[in-house]
């Protein structure tokens, strides 16, 4: 499936260590990966383990200490200037002060974007998350739930093909993290959107993705690849079928193979 | 205002306190005068009426509240107010440089938080100064500001607002710099992955941030721009403001004067720094601040 299209993502050999009081930290060794289009791929593993500055580093926001990382095609750097892809952070991280629909605005503002467009960009997006009718609202007023949906708006405004989340509904009690673990689902289909997913929890990388990338720390590396052969739609109760819970069967091996819970 | 209910009664009983030990040591620091006149007049009174003596001499060493609130009475409302005896005119005059330097301390002090945030080198070159700034006493700056205007033919209000200025900026560039800089590393990212220019950072992120941190410090700095410009006129020999009323009442030794002259100080700093909060909960409510 990553062969037959151009890479989003492609890590070789990605390596980043952070230099602090204690000495010398690897917070990613040797990474091999690559992403192709389309795919949803989970980054799974305990704390510790390199998932979320991966990510950081496919972004931009952190700089690799060896390796290279490409990111459609160009350097993580270029793909950041070009906004390639859109960030939605473990907290909605929304603007207190500006409302909802400023706040899907913001990038857009940034990118220098008219008015007419903007508003046009704000309505089609607040629908796909399904909030439309919530504008006006400050973020104070919307459950935790609507407040990370109005950041997946955001992410989404500016029409980029990539879609990097990290730990998204980490905050969020089950319920509502179900729901929209679903909607998510039903966004991908309809966009066409690559999405890179931050997660420790293994159902929800299991239900999720296309493929899952089990990692485990000290140093953070890449312990397993698990393609997932789950169908593209998945209704809620997929989760009951053998075959999901063989993948999360795998995904437990891999975890437990990749860390000692001795230490 | 339902914090202002739940405030009334505990500023009450501290007032009603503060009342009633007013009146005991009045009547304690003018017992001295006040035996001198008896024996001089070779009058012996009772304690009742020797007590209401010390309560209304003229000049008492400390006025009894009562003879303060008359005083003030008097020259807030029964002179016309461009008498120069009037509380109110002296009032003006003070607000007007208080104002006028206030506002050149505020944005003073923007102006350099703004380059402390995005300089590094100013940060450390300018910060030891501007604290050793606050540092000197500003009774002794006083003096020779507004000598050192005079000679250069800057007289009148622009001398005392500068001393306003001069201590007003401080808190506002301490709070800025603050405010600036309390953007969330998230939202700092986030404007990161929109590659997002500094400017746009600043006016998008920071500048919206910093409004909380802005009016707190603006309500230090309107009351310090205040005790500057009453400062301000103590050495120049004003002929109108509090600091004036304050100076001819000691002169005089017109102590009801000074107290009615303090208590109107006391009123308009209270009145300034409200003005400041009621503005900064207004903006907060634009702003889409939770009302509270």
């Amino acid at each position: 499936m990553t062969g037959m299209s151009p890479a989003v993502v492609a890590a070789s050999k990605l390596g980043l260590t952070f230099q602090t009081n204690d000495g010398p930290v690897q917070a990613l060794s040797n990474v091999d990966l690559t992403i192709g289009k389309g795919e949803f791929v989970s980054f799974i593993g305990p704390s510790g383990c390199g998932k979320t500055t991966l990510l950081r580093v496919i972004a931009d926001l952190e700089k690799p200490t060896s390796g290279t990382i490409s990111v459609n095609g160009m350097t993580a750097e270029q793909a950041r200037e070009k906004r390639a892809y859109g960030y939605v952070f473990q907290a909605a991280a929304l603007f207190p002060w500006r409302t909802i629909e400023r706040n899907v605005a913001l990038p857009l503002e940034i990118m220098g974007l008219s008015r007419a467009e903007q508003a046009e960009r704000i309505k089609r997006t607040l629908e796909l998350v399904n909030l439309s009718g919530f504008e006006k609202k400050y973020p104070w007023q919307l459950s935790g739930g609507m407040q990370q949906r109005a950041s997946i708006a955001r992410a989404l405004a500016f029409d980029a093909d990539l879609l990097l989340m990290d730990e998204p509904f980490g905050a969020l009690d089950e319920i509502v993290r179900d729901h929209l673990n679903e909607q998510l689902l039903q966004l991908w289909a309809r966009t066409n959107k690559t999405i890179c997913f931050v997660t420790h929890s293994i159902p929800e990388a299991v239900y999720l993705s296309t493929r899952i990338v089990v990692m485990s720390p000290r140093p953070g590396r890449v312990s397993d690849i698990i393609e997932s052969t789950l169908p593209r739609e998945r209704p809620l109760d997929i989760r009951e079928t053998p075959e999901f819970l063989a993948i999360a069967a795998r995904v437990r091996d891999g975890l437990r193979a990749g860390h000692s819970y001795d230490d | 205002m339902d914090s202002f209910r739940d405030k009334l009664v505990p500023v009450t009983s501290i007032l009603a306190g503060v009342v009633v030990l007013w009146y005991v040591f009045a009547v304690i620091l003018n017992t001295p005068f006040q035996r001198d006149l008896d024996t001089r007049a070779n009058t012996t009174s009772g304690t009742v009426e020797f007590i209401g003596k010390t309560l209304s001499q003229p000049k008492p060493t400390l006025p009894a509240p009562h003879q303060v609130a008359v005083n003030f009475f008097e020259n807030t409302f029964l002179r016309p107010i461009n008498s120069n005896r009037s509380l109110v005119y002296n009032a003006w005059v003070t607000l007007s440089s208080t104002l006028l330097g206030f506002t050149f301390g505020t944005a003073l002090g923007i102006v350099i938080a703004v380059g402390i945030v995005h300089v590094a080198t100013l940060e450390r070159s300018l910060m030891p100064w501007i604290i050793a700034s606050q540092t000197i006493p500003i009774l002794a700056v006083a003096p020779m500001i507004i000598v050192v205007l005079a000679a250069i033919g800057v007289t009148g209000l622009i001398p005392k607002a500068m001393i306003s200025t001069y201590l007003s900026f401080f808190p506002v560039t301490v709070g800025m710099v603050k405010g600036l800089r309390s953007p969330e590393l998230m939202h700092l990212d986030l404007m990161h992955t929109y590659n997002a220019s500094r400017s746009q950072t600043f006016w998008k992120l920071r500048v919206p941030a910093s409004v909380p941190f802005l009016f707190t410090s603006m309500k230090v700095a309107v009351a310090a721009s205040l005790v500057g410009a009453i400062v301000g006129e103590l050495p120049t020999g004003a002929v109108a403001g509090i600091g004036a009323k304050l100076l001819a009442g000691a002169y005089y030794s017109q102590s009801i004067d000074i107290w009615s002259a303090l208590v109107a100080g006391s009123i308009v700093a209270a009145l300034l720094v409200m003005v400041v909060g009621i503005a900064g909960r207004l903006v907060d409510r634009a702003m889409g601040g939770r009302p509270a």
